[in-house]
């Protein structure tokens, strides 16, 4: 809360800063004297240098101070505690905190933690007074200092647009930043993984079994990291899924794009799009719901025997939900076949059926393959559908009817719920994490450079 | 000079006449290109309109199946979930006996939030039917009532002190079953029992009570202004909603300004070289991760290093900003690529500087736009679950989130957690849930298309 | 009254055909032509004959009309959804926007060849095989072969692409993409064969090379060519007609529009006055 008091206090002071600036411009102005720029661009020039290293201040802050607190509250630990390993180390932390805050009662009967959680609080306190002062100190700072600038000579527009110009390119490099912290994260925490469970087991093992002993004189439970049966099960699952999305999304766009009467299009099309919009979830609950005992029932009918979560059923409705995916993709790779071909064809006598089947989807044919793959990539991230709809069976199997699990639902179900961040168990979920960025970025990457490939082609 | 070298004109006329006659007598057999149009080629004609006959066919199948499944998915849960924005009531004489609902004796609030409420209740459903008798029995008839139903009882006497020492019909929440059973959701069986969890007793007090009209559907209202609970007939979605208003609030608030100061700078600033290259690359391939990556970017990065607090629509928030900062960023350049360069030539050519030139014309011009692209955006993250299963917003909140760091979780989540739910009472509030996820989604489209209407431009 | 006077224009001194022509009826026969683009008149009242076996040429400043003329011919105009055609154009004295005439039957009898090549992203010999395949001309391999050898022949193109058929289409120079592309329109034998500008994209050896083979394919086929070189049409054609704003202006005898035309546009027009 005090951040955000001080905060508001910034905001102020930048309103102070753009007054000030722009005063003293007019006053320039007044004295007969032309200054360079507008008078808002010196308030503006004022109210940046004020509010910017102040703003970054308390952003470090806000983002450091948290930890930096906990390792002076863990430094300050009698040496049994500072000694324990580090997940209980956290633990002890999360209650000191939480009687710091009062969301527990303090536990009296202990007094080194007593000591802890009063070490806790007065450090808290400091490093509110430190942020006050420094990010006060800045901002003050930094409008004296804008003010004094101000001159009819000082550039204010363009010492203006270089920092607008300096905050654009920031701005543009938090993806890139965005996708440096995924990477990272997911190696750091693989490699503590792979640290306890070899490589090749994890990729080439055939058991998935996480669970390890809870507490370590427990025996004979010590966890199977292989990753196979998931990896089977996801591509089962993402197959059917573009068993069903592939021929009815291209059919779809191939009726919508050649054949159909423009207002019909744009009713049909805004609804095909609908699909696209429901939420996963919803489809996960309409899966396990509807579809599932739809499809059991169905088996057992014919005289099959089916899981009550089928990978059919999973993969179907992932189908579903991929078909417009599918068919936007294959609209704009046929929009972008040449209309030079079409009357080609047609100039030969040709019907549009032959047009579209013998010249368009040849003529298309990598552009539908770099939106399959697109869509294909989708299907194997897809996380609630099989979450909801495929369970934790890890089973190696190719028949649609029985229940598999996929990579997806195990990053899931292994990080919800209370975790220890140094057991295998937790860590593995990153492993799995990054073998799916790796495989999905491996297919966005070929699909771009095939549709670009594609595009240049008709360029 | 008149045409030397052609015939005059009496001369063509008088030709005329031969000639035409000519041409009707000539045999057909003389005419170019008969084989185009001799039986053979009519029967070959045929076929291959067959054959475009059934290709079409094949596309209005896909485009029925598309839409088929759409309905059958909409249906389903429309069905499943109207029932829910009603409830089953039961009107019971109840006496308000002053020394059990108000131990003080002073009608104050505190007062009556120690009275046992649900004692007069249960008093009184045992005095409308005085036949059960035995222990069984009268567990078997106060299973009819809802366990929340004292709470808000409470709650209206405490709005209305009054009410105390007076005996008076009042209507009292019922249980799911009851409720379901009233829904017609259970079967009859044979001994009179319903759905295997009502039994033949209970069924005939319900009956008994629906014939002297005291037992009524009525308006849900606890659904919008409660929280999760673990009985179906209590739940609400209140605490979903602002989850999740909380977290695209802090959504919008981060990737907005970010998504629309990178597109700037990406369209109109950046130079082609390897950096800009590199951050086109990235934010196409950082458009295609699966969500669920970036809750493990947000369990390591955020919960982890920098330890905010779990469960925190902050925490979900930042998540779902960076996941929908590509989506906005590609919008928000296709929205600056169509304003024309004319007027930004005209700019140019009144002496405006470049940053002047695309913060007065340009991006007032591309702003509704990059707005449509931002809600489209927003309508996305509204429905993400994986990524907040990983930061902790699947837990069990019975309490109404207050602000950006207190515990909570999302609308989508809420269907999550109450999908996994086998009892038939849940299956009717998690499709209501959908129906009100899906409503807002319709709404915040909606205003998109509103917006892309309004504003649309034809240069 | 002569089958080749434009009615609408009398007031254009009448043009006959050279006398040669006289006893033959006309390949196709256009009367009283309206093209329409949603609301856009873009051909007005267009009546003109066609012979066989010959080249005709119509020329005319850009936006004259005359390749829309030139697609009505085998109703590419279809394809445009706001077009709307009025008027008669009969092909060996059959209407061709008669509605029971099957618009496939009629492009596989008029042929055409676009202004920019546009072979398909297919093998140069399916390229050629495509209208014989989809119109079901052949019924062995052989047969097929030899059909896609004598088009290639026919084209000149043969003695260049034999030992490289299955490579693609859009791998050849453009002069031969084009050459390509009248053998595909030959190997479904139509009686017409119609080229929109065909050379306009060539550079000048190949645009020489197309213009040798108009000559060599006017022995069997009746070639209608758009193009905006004068030159051209004074080299190929034997007739020439001139269109500008949408109107026939003149048709004759490609020597005397040249040497002689009647109107003052024509003369403009081919002097270089404006065009």
């Amino acid at each position: 809360m005090t951040a955000g008091v001080l905060a508001l206090v910034l905001c102020v002071l930048c309103f102070a800063g753009f007054w000030l600036g722009r005063q003293e411009a007019v006053r320039i102005r007044s004295g007969g004297v032309q200054p360079h720029s507008l008078p808002s661009y010196y308030g503006s020039y004022v109210a940046l240098v004020c509010g910017i290293p102040a703003s970054l201040a308390l952003l470090i802050w806000i983002s450091a101070a948290d930890s930096l607190v906990r390792q002076f509250v863990i430094a300050g630990l009698p040496d049994h505690l500072s000694a324990l390993p580090e997940g209980d180390l956290a633990l002890l932390l999360t209650d000191v905190r939480n009687m710091a805050y009062g969301r527990v009662p303090l536990n009296t009967a202990r007094p080194e933690i007593v000591g802890a959680v009063e070490h806790y609080l007065r450090l808290g306190e400091i490093s509110r007074w430190l942020m006050w002062l420094v990010v006060l100190a800045l901002a003050i700072g930094g409008l004296l200092l804008g003010r004094r600038m101000v001159s009819a000579e000082f550039r204010a527009r363009n010492a203006v647009e270089q920092i607008l110009n300096i905050l654009l390119i920031a701005s543009s490099t938090v993806a890139v930043l965005t996708t440096i912290a995924i990477v990272l994260s997911l190696i750091f925490e693989a490699l503590r993984f792979f640290a306890k469970v070899p490589v090749t087991e994890f990729l080439f093992g055939l058991t998935w079994s996480p669970q390890t002993a809870l507490r370590a004189e427990q025996v004979g439970a010590s966890g199977a990291f292989g990753a196979v049966p998931l990896i089977t099960g996801t591509m089962l699952i993402s197959v059917i899924a573009m068993l069903v999305a592939v021929p009815t999304g291209l059919m779809a766009a191939v009726y919508m794009s050649e054949f159909m009467p423009g207002r019909l299009r744009a009713v049909v099309k805004p609804v095909l799009e609908i699909l696209a919009g429901i939420p996963t979830v919803v489809y996960g609950f309409f899966a396990a719901l509807t579809v599932a005992p739809l499809v059991r029932d169905a088996g057992m009918a014919i005289g099959l025997n089916v899981a009550s979560q089928s990978a059919l059923a999973a993969g179907v409705v992932m189908g579903i939900m991929i078909i417009p995916f599918v068919s936007s993709l294959s609209d704009d790779v046929l929009n972008a076949v040449p209309n030079s071909l079409r009357e080609g064809s047609y100039g030969l006598g040709a019907t549009q059926a032959e047009t579209i089947k013998l010249v368009l989807l040849p003529a298309a044919l990598p552009g539908i393959v770099a939106s399959v793959i697109l869509a294909f990539s989708r299907a194997l991230g897809e996380t609630m559908i099989v979450v909801m709809a495929a369970g934790l069976a890890a089973n190696i199997t190719i028949n649609p009817l029985d229940a598999v699990t996929t990579v997806t639902v195990h990053i899931a179900a292994l990080l919800v719920g209370d975790q220890e961040f140094d057991s295998a168990k937790t860590l593995s979920a990153f492993a799995l994490g990054l073998l799916l960025f790796v495989v999905t970025l491996t297919l966005n990457v070929i699909a771009q450079r095939v549709v670009k490939k594609y595009r240049e082609q008709y360029e | 000079m008149m045409q030397p070298l052609h015939a005059p004109p009496n001369e063509a006329g008088v030709s005329a006449l031969p000639r035409r006659v000519a041409e009707s007598m000539m045999p057909t057999e003389e005419r170019i290109g008969s084989r185009h149009t001799d039986a053979a080629a009519e029967a070959r004609l045929r076929a291959r309109y067959a054959a475009q006959r059934r290709f079409k066919a094949y596309g209005v199948l896909a485009i029925g199946v598309a839409i088929g499944a759409l309905l059958w998915l909409l249906i389903t849960l429309l069905s499943n979930g109207v029932t829910a924005f009603v409830q089953t009531n039961l009107r019971l004489a109840i006496t308000f006996d002053p020394a059990v609902v108000d131990p003080q004796g002073n009608q104050s609030p505190e007062s009556l939030a120690q009275g046992d409420f649900g004692r007069v209740i249960r008093d009184a459903l045992r005095q409308r039917f005085p036949d059960a008798q035995g222990r069984v029995a009268v567990r078997n008839l106060l299973a009819l009532l809802s366990s929340g139903a004292e709470f808000e009882l409470r709650d209206r006497v405490i709005a209305d002190p009054s009410m105390i020492g007076t005996t008076q019909p009042v209507w009292v929440l019922a249980s799911s079953d009851v409720d379901m059973f009233r829904k017609g959701f259970f079967e009859k069986a044979a001994d009179g029992g319903a759905g295997g969890r009502l039994n033949a007793q209970q069924v005939a007090w319900i009956e008994e009570l629906a014939a002297s009209g005291d037992l009524a559907l009525q308006w849900n209202r606890l659904f919008f202004k409660a929280g999760d609970s673990r009985d179906p007939e209590l739940v609400g979605v209140l605490g979903g909603v602002l989850g999740s208003f909380f977290t695209l609030f802090v959504c919008l608030v981060l990737a907005f300004p970010f998504g629309v100061a990178a597109a700037i700078y990406l369209e109109e600033f950046a130079p082609k070289n390897r950096f800009t290259d590199i951050i086109e690359v990235n934010i196409n391939n950082l458009a295609a991760v699966p969500s669920i990556i970036f809750g493990l970017l947000g369990l390591a990065v955020f919960l982890n290093f920098f330890g905010m607090p779990r469960s925190a629509p902050l925490v979900g928030g930042i998540v779902l900003a960076l996941m929908s900062l590509p989506t906005i960023i590609i919008a928000s350049r296709a929205a600056l690529r169509a304003v024309p360069p004319s007027i930004r030539e005209a700019a140019y050519g009144l002496g405006a500087s470049k940053m002047q030139v695309v913060l007065h014309h340009v991006l007032p011009l591309g702003l509704p736009g990059m707005l449509t692209g931002s809600i489209i955006a927003m309508a996305q993250a509204l429905g993400e679950t994986a990524p907040l299963l990983m930061i902790g917003m699947v837990a069990f909140i019975v309490d109404i989130p207050q602000g950006l760091t207190s515990s909570a979780t999302a609308l989508p989540v809420q269907i999550f957690m109450w999908a996994d739910n086998p009892e038939r009472g849940f299956v009717e509030k998690t499709s209501a849930a959908i129906i009100v996820l899906l409503a807002f989604l319709l709404t915040m489209n909606a205003i998109a298309i509103f917006l892309r209407k309004k504003f649309e431009r034809r240069w | 009254m002569d089958s080749n006077i434009a009615p609408s224009q009398p007031s254009v001194p009448t043009v006959v055909s050279p006398p040669m022509l006289q006893n033959e009826p006309p390949a196709i026969a256009a009367r009283t032509v309206n093209v329409f683009y949603g609301e856009k008149h873009a051909l007005k009242d267009v009546t003109i004959d066609i012979y066989r076996r010959q080249v005709t040429a119509f020329i005319g400043p850009s936006g004259c009309g005359k390749s829309t003329f030139l697609r009505c011919f085998n109703r590419m105009n279809d394809i445009i959804e706001t077009c709307r055609v009025t008027g008669r154009i009969t092909l060996d004295g059959g209407d061709i926007y008669d509605p029971r005439l099957d618009v496939v039957q009629l492009r596989a009898r008029v042929g055409m060849v676009f202004q920019k090549p546009n072979p398909f992203p297919k093998s140069i010999y399916d390229n050629i095989a495509y209208g014989p395949r989809i119109h079901g001309l052949t019924t062995s391999r052989k047969e097929l072969d030899n059909v896609v050898e004598q088009s290639l022949r026919r084209a000149a193109l043969w003695d260049e692409v034999k030992d490289r058929l299955s490579e693609p289409g859009t791998a050849l120079s453009g002069g031969q993409q084009q050459r390509l592309c009248i053998a595909r329109a030959i190997a479904v034998s139509p009686d017409v064969i119609l080229m929109d500008e065909p050379c306009s994209a060539l550079d000048p050896i190949a645009t020489a090379k197309i213009e040798e083979l108009m000559d060599e394919l006017r022995q069997d086929y009746t070639i209608i060519i758009v193009t905006h070189s004068m030159q051209q049409a004074a080299r190929v054609s034997q007739r020439t007609a001139f269109f500008h704003l949408g109107e026939l202006v003149e048709v004759g005898p490609t020597e005397e529009i040249f040497t002689r035309p009647q109107d003052k546009r024509t003369q403009d027009y081919i002097t270089g006055r404006f065009g």
